[in-house]
Parts: structure tokens; sequence; C-alpha cells
């Protein structure tokens, strides 16, 4: 068996005097699109946030065979690891051309960075035309997809997302989640999504975890959990 | 009250303000910088000016010109910068916002005690940067010296703009100061962006102080500290988090303060500031958040 | 026994001993040493009144030296002037630094932090100036001379002082009246603190848009800790007039706005007890700093570094320190079944 991309053990995370992990495990393959489901407060964003560093965490993280448990966000991003973080962080300020130039900005060759540019804006043509204009202008759907297309610059060999679908409308959904799953099957990207619409997130990955007050509670293909009556009634809430 | 009006008087009433006001603008530039990302308002960035300009002078002492002395000065107060940054302020970085306030007060008689120390008390002059002959523009004679510093302030300020506009750098550390987590997660080390901040903001304060100098005939270490508070209140009337702000809101208050002192006798050279500070809060009472500002979000 | 009366008890022994101090260190000290002494407690009184703008309502004031200035130029005026006794000034030195606070913290209104910190350090500029140009009343450039002037009015210019029967040196009376007003002060404001004006003032620090949405008026709250604030500063004023016995223009520079705001940040926003640290820190360490070397700019680098020192040390003042050491005691007597 190949050694897993990003693997957690035993991660305990904690907000001042507040524990939001406790113990947590779970790995993300090479190239596989995994799932973190579970309700409000169970953890979801801060698994994300350990893994990229936002919030101190102790227990073993490994990403590519190297231990990143105390890396910083800085350079956890340097490592491989693109977060797109809950409410997006889009920098508003900047243009759609300047944040997507700030995704590719740990990277050196400039001319890759350039054609990666016009790769990823193949994926988004709405953002293709609006590069000129400040991000804050955009609308929540066009963000969403200015903080995946930015996270993409940075040529990523996983992808953190937090809740993609918060506050917006149903189709533009539909249209980030074709998007990530086509990342996923076309260019082999690894994804690990924390979402609260469990059909959407299901849909995409092979596999999730269910998480219940900072501990995985229920692990396993996606596809069947899907189908266990119990696990989407007392889980999943659908 | 004005019987004949003079406009000849007027064109060089508002260059000379302009010439102030592009000095001002500089370090005031260098203000909203570090106040941009930190929301700090750096007490010491005029006694690190003066520091910077008794640099200036020693060199020129050793036999440098004043222009070499001039680019030599900048990049030693750059690095000078980046070093106060990561000395003192780092440490403080997630401390309350009047605590670090407080540092750069400290760091205010820090600095000033130094220049003293190191170079005595006894006044001095910087050579003239620019030709001290008239030039006659359409009639008017303006000083070729006012223009010289006009143009140089401009420049600095426009080298900045460049930079901040069209270098990943600039790009980087623009995003660092609106928003530094978004940053780190791109991989932008915000820290180090804090300290290239400060390093910039020590430069251009080092071209304020070098042009301050020459035109007075002989300076000491306080030579700095009214246009501290010149850049401080020109910086708020343009909108502090603002640097295009920043510069127009101190051209606009040197020829403000030059008028008011030429015209209004009543005020003279004593009441000048404290009259500019009443008209700017008549402003800020108008529009708080200054020309430029947009006003500031308030979190719940 | 309740936790509330060991509370209650510890209160009150905190208070003895306060007040022992109070009485008996001007006889441990040297004459002189009592007049430095109140020194101390004029920056104490106006660090006090800091704080309860600036550690409780989060408003930043530059501008507190200048409203010490119309404090001490009230004093001086009076009894140059009008043949006031100098301390009977003081009440009158406060109510009129009380106004003119009132009034700078009308822009409060429509301005917040640092643009509000702008127009008080406008104030703080200005002052100098203006004394200077109104020299009809405030004697210009040379400033006013009580000891010139008006020598009858000076309390203790014969040596000795009797009050209350008991007679002392004119420092140690400089030292009774100074710190007694201070002791008077500091429980008014904790008073102040402890009661549902406090409440406010901290509800408008902590968030100014919740604060107003639970029914507090900014406006009139803001204005009111300016207010109250410029009292303790007027106050802090005149004794610093009655003490020197002469005010000038250079009496009240932005420096001393400056160490003022230095004072209460060291000695920790929000917290009382530490104003005291704070007061002495900018009375004592200037003159300190000389014992290092009396060569140009070293006390004043020293001074810098010590300040930047204790940032470092300890970032929310000596304050956020006693309240570190006194949870675990305070959580011990209140929390125990």
């Amino acid at each position: 068996m190949p050694e897993p991309l990003l693997e957690l053990e035993d991660v305990t995370a904690r907000y001042g005097p507040v524990t939001a992990l406790h113990g947590l495990s779970l790995h993300v393959d090479e190239g596989e699109a995994v799932a973190v489901l579970g309700a409000n407060g169970a953890g979801k964003t801060t698994t994300l946030r350990a893994v990229s560093g936002i919030v101190r965490r102790a227990g073993r993280i490994t990403f590519a065979g190297r231990s990143i448990a105390r890396s910083s966000p800085e350079a956890t991003a340097r490592a491989g690891i693109a977060h797109v973080p809950e409410g997006r962080g889009t920098l508003t300020d900047l243009t759609v051309g300047e944040n997507l130039r700030l995704g590719a900005y740990t990277r050196r060759e400039r001319a890759s960075v350039r054609e990666d540019e016009q790769r990823v804006l193949s994926y988004f043509p709405r953002l293709a035309e609006r590069r000129q204009q400040r991000a804050g202008t955009l609308s929540g759907g066009e963000q969403q997809m200015l903080a995946l297309a930015r996270a993409l610059m940075l040529r990523p060999r996983l992808l953190l997302l937090d809740e993609p679908s918060l506050g917006l409308a149903p189709l533009v959904v539909a249209e980030i989640f074709r998007i990530v799953r086509e990342l996923n099957e076309r260019e082999g990207l690894a994804v690990l999504v924390v979402e609260q619409n469990a059909a959407l997130a299901l849909d995409v990955s092979a596999r999730a975890y269910v998480l219940e007050v900072g501990r995985v509670a229920v692990e396993g293909e996606s596809t069947k959990l899907r189908e266990d009556e119990a696990v989407r009634r007392s889980y999943l809430g659908y | 009250m004005i019987l004949a009006f003079d406009w000849t008087q007027l064109a060089q009433q508002v260059v000379i303000g302009l010439a102030s006001g592009g000095v001002w603008a500089t370090l005031a530039v260098a203000l909203v910088l570090i106040y941009r990302s930190t929301g700090v308002i750096n007490f010491a960035q005029g006694e690190m000016a003066m520091f910077s300009t008794f640099i200036a002078w020693s060199l020129v002492e050793h036999g440098l010109s004043y222009w070499a002395a001039f680019l030599l000065t900048v990049a030693i107060s750059f690095a000078g910068g980046v070093a106060v940054e990561r000395a003192v302020i780092r440490p403080v970085e997630r401390a309350p916002t009047l605590t670090v306030v407080i540092v750069t007060l400290g760091l205010f008689f820090v600095v000033n005690g130094a220049a003293r120390w190191i170079w005595s008390p006894e006044t001095r002059s910087l050579p003239n940067a620019f030709s001290t002959r008239p030039i006659a523009v359409g009639g008017v004679a303006f000083s070729i010296s006012d223009l010289g510093t006009i143009a140089v302030s401009l420049a600095a300020v426009g080298l900045l703009w460049l930079f901040f506009r069209y270098t990943k750098l600039g790009l980087a550390s623009r995003a660092a100061a609106v928003n530094p987590d978004a940053s780190r997660l791109v991989g932008v080390r915000v820290s180090w962006m804090l300290a290239l901040g400060w390093g910039l903001a020590a430069a251009m304060g080092a071209v304020s102080g070098m042009l301050t100098a020459p035109a007075l005939a002989s300076f000491d270490q306080n030579l700095m500290q009214p246009v501290l508070l010149y850049a401080f209140a020109g910086a708020v009337l343009g909108g502090l988090g603002s640097p295009l702000g920043a510069v127009v809101g101190s051209l606009l208050l040197g020829v403000l303060i030059n008028l008011i002192g030429t015209y209004v006798n009543w005020v003279g050279t004593d009441l000048r500031l404290p009259v500019a500070l009443a008209v700017i809060l008549g402003v800020l009472l108008v529009r708080p958040a200054g020309l430029f500002g947009r006003p500031l979000e308030t979190r719940v | 026994m309740g936790s509330r009366a060991l509370g209650i008890a510890l209160w009150l022994l905190v208070a003895a001993v306060v007040l022992v101090a109070y009485l008996f260190v001007p006889r441990l000290i040297s004459d002189f040493h009592s007049r430095e002494l109140a020194g101390a407690g004029v920056f104490f009184i106006a660090i006090v009144g800091l704080n309860l703008l600036t550690g409780y309502t989060g408003q930043i004031s530059l501008g507190h030296g200048a409203l010490m200035a119309v404090g001490g130029y009230t004093t001086a005026a009076l009894v140059v002037h009008e043949h006031w006794r100098d301390v009977w000034t003081i009440p009158l030195a406060g109510i009129a630094a009380g106004i003119v606070g009132f009034v700078i913290g009308l822009p409060a209104l429509r301005l917040s932090g640092l643009y509000l910190a702008l127009a008080t350090f406008a104030f703080a500029i200005a002052i100098p100036s203006l004394l200077k140009k109104f020299s009809g009343l405030t004697g210009g450039g040379q400033g006013l001379r009580l000891l010139e002037d008006a020598p009858l009015q000076v309390t203790g210019l014969s040596g000795t002082v009797t009050v209350f029967g008991h007679s002392m040196t004119q420092n140690h009376f400089l030292y009774y009246l100074t710190w007694g007003l201070g002791l008077v002060g500091f429980v008014i404001a904790w008073l102040v603190v402890r009661g549902g004006a406090g409440r406010t003032f901290r509800a408008v620090r902590d968030s100014e848009v919740a604060a107003a949405s639970a029914g507090v008026d900014l406006a009139w709250t803001k204005t009111l800790a300016f207010a109250l604030s410029g009292v303790y500063a007027g106050v802090a004023g005149a004794l610093l007039a009655i003490q020197v016995e002469i005010v000038n223009p250079l009496s009240f520079t932005f420096l001393l706005s400056i160490l003022l705001l230095v004072g209460a940040v060291v000695g920790g926003l929000g917290s009382l007890g530490g104003m005291i640290v704070g007061a002495l820190f900018v009375q004592y360490l200037p003159q300190l700093s000389t014992h290092v070397s009396t060569a140009q700019g070293v006390p004043d680098f020293v001074f810098g570094a010590a300040i930047i020192a204790v940032m470092l040390l300890l970032p929310t003042g000596v304050g956020g320190l006693l309240r570190r050491l006194a949870r675990p005691l305070t959580t011990r007597l209140y929390l125990r079944p």
C-alpha cells in the first residue's frame, strides 16, 4: 500500500482554553477526494486549520512523507497545500488578476505561472472577463471561484476546501462542485473538502469522515455512507 | 481687506507651500505604510528620519557629494528600518495597539538620545541640494530649490507606487497589510512583510529628512519634530489608510499653511500649526475618514 | 465564614495598609524626597484620570498635558490676579479643566480612534502658543509666578504649615495634600469603575456598536468620560502649579501629554492599582536615567529603552501582571466551595 499524501494521527487543537479536536486521525491518498462531514461545531473547519497551521495543534501530521505538525501557514503553503478558507479569503482590495498572481507567490518560474493562469482561467471563463476588476466588486459565487482559482495558482498537491457552498445559490454551487470534481478526476489533484451539504460532498468524494465533537465518529466510502440509513439519519440529517 | 491682489505672489506662495507639502508627504507616506499594516502611528518616524539625515551629514563630511550620500543613506535607512522592526516591534506584534504605540514613543526617546550621544548637539548644515538661483516660469520667479524638492519628493513617492503596483513583493506586502490571514495561506511571510514596510518607511523618512535639512540654514536633533506633526496632520487629512490620500493631504496642508501664514496676519508663525489642525478637524467632522479614506468597518 | 466576607476583609486590610503608608511614609524619607513624591502624586492623579478615559472608555488622548495646563493656569491666575489662597483654587481648577475636557470631548461624538487622537493632539500643540498669545491673563512667555507676585497666598512659605493641629514642613504638607487628593481621586475612580458608569464606559470601549444597540448613549458617555478625566487633569495641574510655584508655557508641553500616556500604559490600562507604578515610573525614571551617564542624549536613550523593555516584558502593563498574579488568589477565595 502506498503511503498516504496527508496523514493526521491523534491530532488535538485548541482555541485558547477550548479544545476543538480531541485526537483526530484521518488520511488522504495521492489524487484522492475526501469529504469531512458533521454538525456545526464538530471540528470540521478546525481540521483544515490544523493541517495548514492556522490553529495551534498537537499530534502527528505528515504531508508527502514529511512532518508538518509544527509548520506555519506560510510553510504549509510552500509545501504544496492550498487552503481555501471559510469566507473565501479573497483580497477584496486587489484586482482579480492580482489575486491570481498572489496565488503563485511562492513560485519562481514566470513562464509557467503565465501558462497556469491561462489554464486556470479556462475553468472560470467569468473571471477571465473580470481580470481588471477589484475582487470586492464580484458576486459571492465569483469570489468563491476566484478563491479556488487563486488556490490552483499555487500548483498544489492537495486542495483544502472549507464550505465552498456557504451562502451561494444552488446553481453556482453545482458549478463549483463540477469544477472540483473535474480537477480531481482530470488533473489528479487531491482534495479534502469540508461541507455542510452532505449530499454534494459525498457526491464529489471517494471517501468521507463524519466528525462528532472533535473526533471521527464514522468513516467509509462515500457511496456506502450515502446508502447507510443509520448514518444518514443520525449524522447527516437528510 | 486686500486692495491690489498680487497673483505673482500667490503663485510663488503656492509653490513654496507645495515644496514643504512634498517633504511632509514623503514622511506622511511612511506613516501610512506602517499604519496600514499594523494600525499604529509610529511616533518615532520623524526621529528615525532625523537619524538618517545625520548619517547623510556624516557621509558628506567624509567627502561624499550630496546626491551620493543621499542614495547611500536611503539604503542604510532601509536596512535600519527592517532591523528596528525585527528588534522591538516584532515581539509586540500580538500585543494591544496602544502597547505598540508606546513602544514607538520609547523608540522616539531612544533614537533622539542616540543621535545626541553620537553627534554633539551643536547645529550643523547640509549643502544645498539644488542651485539657489531663481528660475522664471511664465514671468513668475520660482526658486529652483523649491521646484527640485517637489520633484524629488514626488519621484520618491512615485517609485514606491511602482514598487507596490508592479512587483510581486509589492503585491504581497499590500496583500499582507489588508488581509494577513489569507496572505499566509498563499505562502506570504506576513511578518517579514511588516519588516519590509518598516524598511520602506524608514527610507521614505530619510528622503524627507534630507530634503528638509538643506533648506534650513542649520539644523540640530530636533529637525524632524515639526515635520512629523505636519506629516501626521497631512496623513489624517487624506485618510490614514491611503498613501495617495497622504500625499494629496500633505500637499494641500502645505499650501494651506503657507497661504494662511502669508495672508492672515493675525495667525503669524506661532499659530500656523494650531490653525491648520483646526481646519483639519473641521474637515474630519464632515468626513470622519479623511478625504480619501473609506469609512472603517466596525466590528461588533 | 463566607468567602464574600473574606473578600471584604481583604479589601479593608489593603485599605488600612495604604492609609498607614500614606500617613507614615514622610517620616521615613527626607524632606526633599517627600517633595519628589508629591511630584509623583501629580502624575498619579492625572494618570488615574487618563486611565478612566483611555483604559475604560478606549479613547486615546494625546492632550492631557494641555488639560493640566488649564488647571495649572486657573490656579495661578486666581492666586496672582484675584489673590486667592492657593489651595482653595484646586476645586475651581478641576471644574475649569473638566469643562474644557467636555468641550474637546465633543468631536468624539463623530470621531473615533486615531482621529480623536489627532483632535486631542491638536489641542496639546495649540496650548503653548495660545498661552503666549493671551498674555494679559497668562503672563505670556514669562508665565505667572506665584511666589514673586502673590507670596501671601502661598501656603507654607513661612516654613511650617499647621493642619489639624499638626505642624509640618512645606514639603510634607505638599506630600500630604497631593497624595490625600490622589487617594480621594482613586477611590472616586474606583467607585465609578465599579458602578453603572464604569460598565457603560467598558461597553463603549469593547464595542461601540454593541453598546449603542444595548441603549448606551455613546456621545454622552464619551464626553462624560472626557469631562471626568479633565477634572483629574485639572486638579493635577493645580497641584503642579502649587508645588513649583510658577507656570509658564514650557511647563505643559506635548512631552507632558506623552509622559502621562506612557505612565498609564506602563501602569496597565484598565487597572487602577497599576497607576501608582505608572506614576512612579514617569516621575523617577528620567532622573534615574541621568545616573547611568549625564553625557548628552544618554538619559533619554536609557529612558526610551526602559519604556520599550517594560512593554516587551509586560505588554499589558503592571496592571496586567497584577491581574495575573491576583487571579489564583481571588479564584481561591471566591470559588472554593
